[in-house]
């Protein structure tokens, strides 16, 4: 039982708290694809961005959230967001905006998007340093313990934030699908990202919509970043580590399709934790039944730790080499 | 004064015109009809009306006020609607979610309209829950005019409405058509099937070459063997 | 659209009349590479030249896939340095250490079982023409896939350990450095077919995720793989194919590696010019321009995309392996998206993608900027530390010098979206010629 515990903490629990950040920083890319119809290189930096004004916030008043019982970086975190948000918004104004009035091919927005990404990164370094900070200034970071089964030695280990995390992503996604398919603006974003021609025709204002993905996808990147940084520690040089699994997942789930992605980012997640999990854990119990002659190599992982990069990248060309569209039938190929 | 005109309009895609100094005018309420052989700059002219495509010379008045080049939500809010002949939905959407971003600028507008349309078109009512990529070609057609009547519009422009749907789809199409002007919304519409569509116009424009060739009642042109001899094909 | 309102006069040759612009811009660069000289002396300058040279190199393997074909490669640095580990493993001596030993033979069979494994599980895959059902055929395929793939790579693991225990390192083949810049240009142009082959026939923007991965991937694998690049560890002096410096002095023989690259690169220049004249050229151009009415021309569109992307990485390799053998240094950790992916992407488009000229001036006029502006952004940043203890008692922190660094990733970043913006075609535009 030993080995199954081991097996919940490495891959269940690691893999659904990394799915759920990919998850969120998915949602936002795929947005931003479908209405504006551009791969948006800098979200991971704005993901940066956004744990970093939390940081900075915690930093400034560390001892706020112990008068109201949960880690100051979490209350900060809506401030981050809207902060973040007001980002999106004028790096579009700045950048993206007057590239689309010219009407440039979409690749010509990425390359805009990694300008905006090295600014960011310049940015956020020049002033937070290139080493990492963790997100717990003054608040200690509760971790809980649990032995369900008799006789195992190991517990099932949880830390604090990682039950906010679960907590908020589900928010997160409830509020989004809330928003998508309920209120006026969400259906008008829909509709944009559809038929953008037909959309305008109908008279709605697509500069309105453009801004309102610039907001969400803000927003959303600040809670991925902090809750990345809060699980970890805050790191200013994630971005192209971020890049590659965010967008597999946002490819996986059929670009322009947020609860495919969603769905793609614990792909991708479970993926890469099975992927490095050492599988010899749990032939470790037969070791001794075993022939003399078939020796159990220490470890039985696919993949190293320091090429879990090489998981996405494949799961990225598999899947654009069998089924392009993601697997809930993206609108862009 | 005129419901919409367009006086001597130059207009086209970039420097190079496709329209050389269109006329027309259509009093409220009534149905005009474009027709014309390819290239003639019939849905030309309509995007044109629609600002859709930049007029690079000559007016177009809603109700005696210019609107050339305006953007066309200011002209959705003026009371004008238009449907494309081409990708005229929102696929992804329900066909309610359809006719509610018909009404995007006017919210207050929907409940009260969405009972209109499903009046107008009552296949679409029990459909109303279903993407709208999932209907037949005719329905969508009937989806898209239910969007573009959400508005309220004073006057809805029509992109070849028929085009590609059966012959019977087309009359129903046809007969919604006068239902709608029946209502009290000018109607002005690019039809391939110019026999049908004069039969039902107040107003005839034969365009070619981007001008004016004819322009009578509809009746009249029907009769005219000149323009039967030339653009109705006999 | 705003790239597409040239009137036909603009667009017939301008060859005849003088090249003002070019003269203009070359004669400034001159200037300043002179200025370069009288300010920090010629054996600083001249190893300036030749990695400006080096660079050049990777912007014209980057101006044709972006200039010519309008392909966005984001992982030039994974290309630069699969060169640059290919001219370390052929160049470098041979290590009697690992060869001398049981450890190649070890590492052989490793490679044979590899083999073998490969062909078991192609043989599996077609089990079904035995009458096995395609089901039963797929499950046992991918089963048997993993535990021989589990078995390799724990076999693989053990030899690796033993050689870096052992050896170091498994050491280089002693040959010309030349070798190693072929291989490594081909090494490149085999990885690039693979990526082109993927994303090519979907949208833009899956070629830029692909390369921006594949990067990062070809970089932690040489990173990682201490038995065969001796990881962080690095290797070094790589051998030069010229005369070293410690028999002619720096000045005279970086001069030396200077002319080396110049022939180089003039051959490329040389032959890209006459491919981009040939009707393979124009049919690239064709296909970039209009690409559905080049496909019903009947042009194997795909095809021809290949090969361009694969030609531009095979560039991007050699380049990368000269780069190496004049640094003397395979370093692993030096390969950085800022420095060999994103330099060279300001080099083309500042200095006209799809030029070759544009693009070498690009090249040199972006580094020289580059280089120049480390000791500036330093000069700098003390002033504003000096400012700060001055006015407000501020203490910097202990890391300012590096932090003075980052500011430069920003220049980057602002020079890529202000190029894009104000001057899309760079400074030496792309000719566009009629076609008769």
């Amino acid at each position: 039982m030993n080995e199954l515990v081991f097996f919940i903490n490495n891959v269940v629990i690691a893999g659904s708290v990394t799915g759920a950040i990919y998850a969120i920083g998915a949602i936002g890319v795929t947005l931003v694809f479908s209405i504006m119809r551009f791969a948006h290189f800098a979200h991971a930096d704005i993901m940066t961005f956004g744990a970093f004004m939390v940081l900075v916030l915690t930093t400034a008043f560390p001892s706020v959230g112990m008068s109201i019982g949960v880690p100051t970086a979490l209350v900060m975190l809506p401030v981050a967001m809207v902060i973040t948000a007001c980002l999106a918004v004028g790096i579009d104004k700045a950048f993206y905006k007057p590239l689309r009035a010219h009407g440039v091919k979409p690749i010509v927005m990425v390359i805009a998007s990694l300008g905006v990404t090295l600014i960011l990164q310049g940015m956020i370094r020049l002033f937070s340093g290139t080493g990492g900070q963790g997100l717990y200034v003054d608040d200690r970071k509760a971790i809980f313990r649990m032995l369900p089964f008799e006789n195992v030695r190991v517990p099932i280990v949880i830390t604090e934030p990682q039950i906010y995390l679960f907590a908020i992503t589900l928010v997160a996604v409830i509020a989004l699908h809330l928003f998508l398919s309920r209120s006026r603006l969400g259906k008008a974003m829909r509709a944009m990202s559809d038929n953008p021609e037909l959309a305008q025709a109908s008279g709605i204002n697509t500069n309105t919509i453009v801004a309102v993905t610039w907001v969400i996808a803000g927003g959303l990147a600040a809670i991925a970043g902090t809750l990345l940084s809060l699980d970890v520690t805050f790191k200013p040089d994630l971005s192209f580590f971020l890049l590659l699994p965010i967008f597999a997942a946002a490819i996986v789930g059929g670009v322009g399709h947020p609860f495919g992605a969603v769905a793609g980012g614990f792909v991708v997640a479970f993926a890469e934790t099975l992927a490095v999990f050492n599988w010899g854990v749990f032939l470790r119990p037969f070791r001794d039944s075993l022939p003399t002659w078939l020796e159990l190599p220490s470890n039985l992982a696919f993949v190293g730790t320091e090429y879990k990069i090489v998981v996405p990248f494949f799961i990225l060309v598999a899947i654009l080499i069998w089924r392009p569209t993601g697997i809930f039938k993206g609108k862009v190929i | 004064m005129p419901l919409i005109e367009a006086r001597d309009v130059y207009g086209g895609y970039g420097s190079m015109n496709i329209l050389n100094g269109v006329n027309m005018a259509l009093e409220a309420h009534e149905v005009g009809v474009i027709v014309g052989p390819n290239g003639a700059g019939k849905s030309t002219l309509l995007k044109a009306i629609f600002g859709l495509l930049h007029v690079n010379q000559g007016d177009i008045l809603l109700n005696g006020a210019p609107i050339q080049n305006l953007p066309t939500n200011q002209l959705v809010e003026r009371g004008m609607g238009f449907v494309p002949q081409e990708k005229n939905v929102f696929p992804s959407l329900t066909v309610q979610e359809n006719l509610e971003m018909g009404a995007f600028l006017k919210p207050q507008n929907v409940k009260r309209m969405l009972g209109q349309v499903y009046e107008f078109f009552p296949p679409l009512q029990e459909k109303r829950h279903q993407p709208a990529g999932e209907l037949s070609g005719g329905q969508r057609q009937m989806v898209a005019m239910g969007r573009a009547l959400m508005a309220e519009p004073s006057l809805l422009l029509l992109d070849e409405p028929t085009a590609g749907l059966s012959p019977l789809y087309m009359n129903e199409i046809f007969d919604r058509v006068k239902h709608i002007n029946a209502a009290g919304v000018g109607i002005l519409m690019v039809e391939q099937n110019a026999k049908q569509a004069l039969a039902i116009a107040d107003k005839g424009f034969v365009l070619a070459a981007g001008q004016n060739r004819f322009t009578d009642t509809g009746a009249a042109l029907l009769a005219d063997p000149d323009v039967a001899k030339s653009f109705l094909g006999g | 659209m705003a790239d597409n309102n040239y009137t036909p006069q603009d667009a017939t040759p301008k060859t005849s009349s003088l090249p003002l612009r070019e003269l203009c811009l070359f004669g400034a660069l001159l200037i300043a590479i002179a200025g370069v000289y009288a300010m920090m002396g010629a054996a600083y300058s001249t190893r300036m030249l030749v990695e400006a040279a080096c660079y050049a190199i990777l912007a014209l393997g980057l101006t044709i896939q972006w200039g010519y074909a309008g392909q966005f490669n984001a992982g030039v640095m994974g290309f630069v340095a699969l060169g640059g580990v290919s001219a370390m493993l052929f160049s470098v001596p041979v290590n009697e250490a690992f060869w001398g030993s049981e450890l190649p033979a070890e590492l052989g069979k490793v490679l044979l079982y590899a083999i073998g494994a490969t062909l078991l599980v192609v043989a599996a895959t077609k089990l079904n023409r035995l009458g096995v059902p395609k089901r039963v055929r797929t499950v046992f395929a991918v089963v048997l896939a993993i535990v021989l793939y589990m078995v390799v790579i724990s076999l693989l693991r053990d030899v690796t350990a033993e050689i870096e225990s052992q050896a170091g390192f498994i050491g280089g083949l002693g040959l010309p450095p030349w070798t190693g810049w072929i291989v490594g240009g081909a090494l490149a142009g085999v990885v690039g077919y693979f990526i082109g082959n993927v994303c090519l026939g979907l949208r833009s923007d899956y070629l830029a995720i692909a390369t921006l991965g594949i990067a990062e991937i070809i970089k932690a694998f040489l990173k990682n793989s201490d038995w065969l690049t001796r990881g962080t560890a690095t290797v070094s002096p790589l051998p030069w194919p010229t005369p070293g410096p410690e028999t002619l002095g720096f000045t005279l023989s970086r001069a030396i590696y200077l002319s080396l690259t110049a022939v180089i690169i003039a051959a490329i220049f040389f032959l890209l010019h006459r491919a981009y004249h040939a009707p393979w050229g124009r049919m690239i151009r064709a296909i970039r321009d209009n690409e559905v009415s080049a496909a019903a021309m009947g042009k194997d569109i795909n095809k021809r995309r290949l090969e361009i992307f694969v030609l531009g990485c095979i560039l991007m390799g050699v380049g990368g392996g000269i780069l190496a053998s004049f640094n003397s240094l395979f370093d692993p950790n030096g390969y950085l998206p800022l420095n060999h992916t994103f330099l060279v992407l300001v080099m083309v488009i500042l200095g006209g993608p799809g030029n070759n000229l544009g693009t070498i001036f690009g090249a040199v006029a972006v580094y020289i900027i580059w280089i120049m502006s480390e000791p500036l952004a330093l000069y700098l940043m003390d002033l504003a530390v000096a400012f700060g203890a001055f006015a407000f008692d501020w203490q910097a922190p202990s890391t300012i010098d590096s932090r003075a660094l980052q500011a430069r990733v920003m220049v980057i970043g602002i020079l890529v979206t202000l190029v894009l913006r104000f001057a899309p075609k760079g400074l030496l535009p792309e000719h566009i010629k009629q076609h008769d």
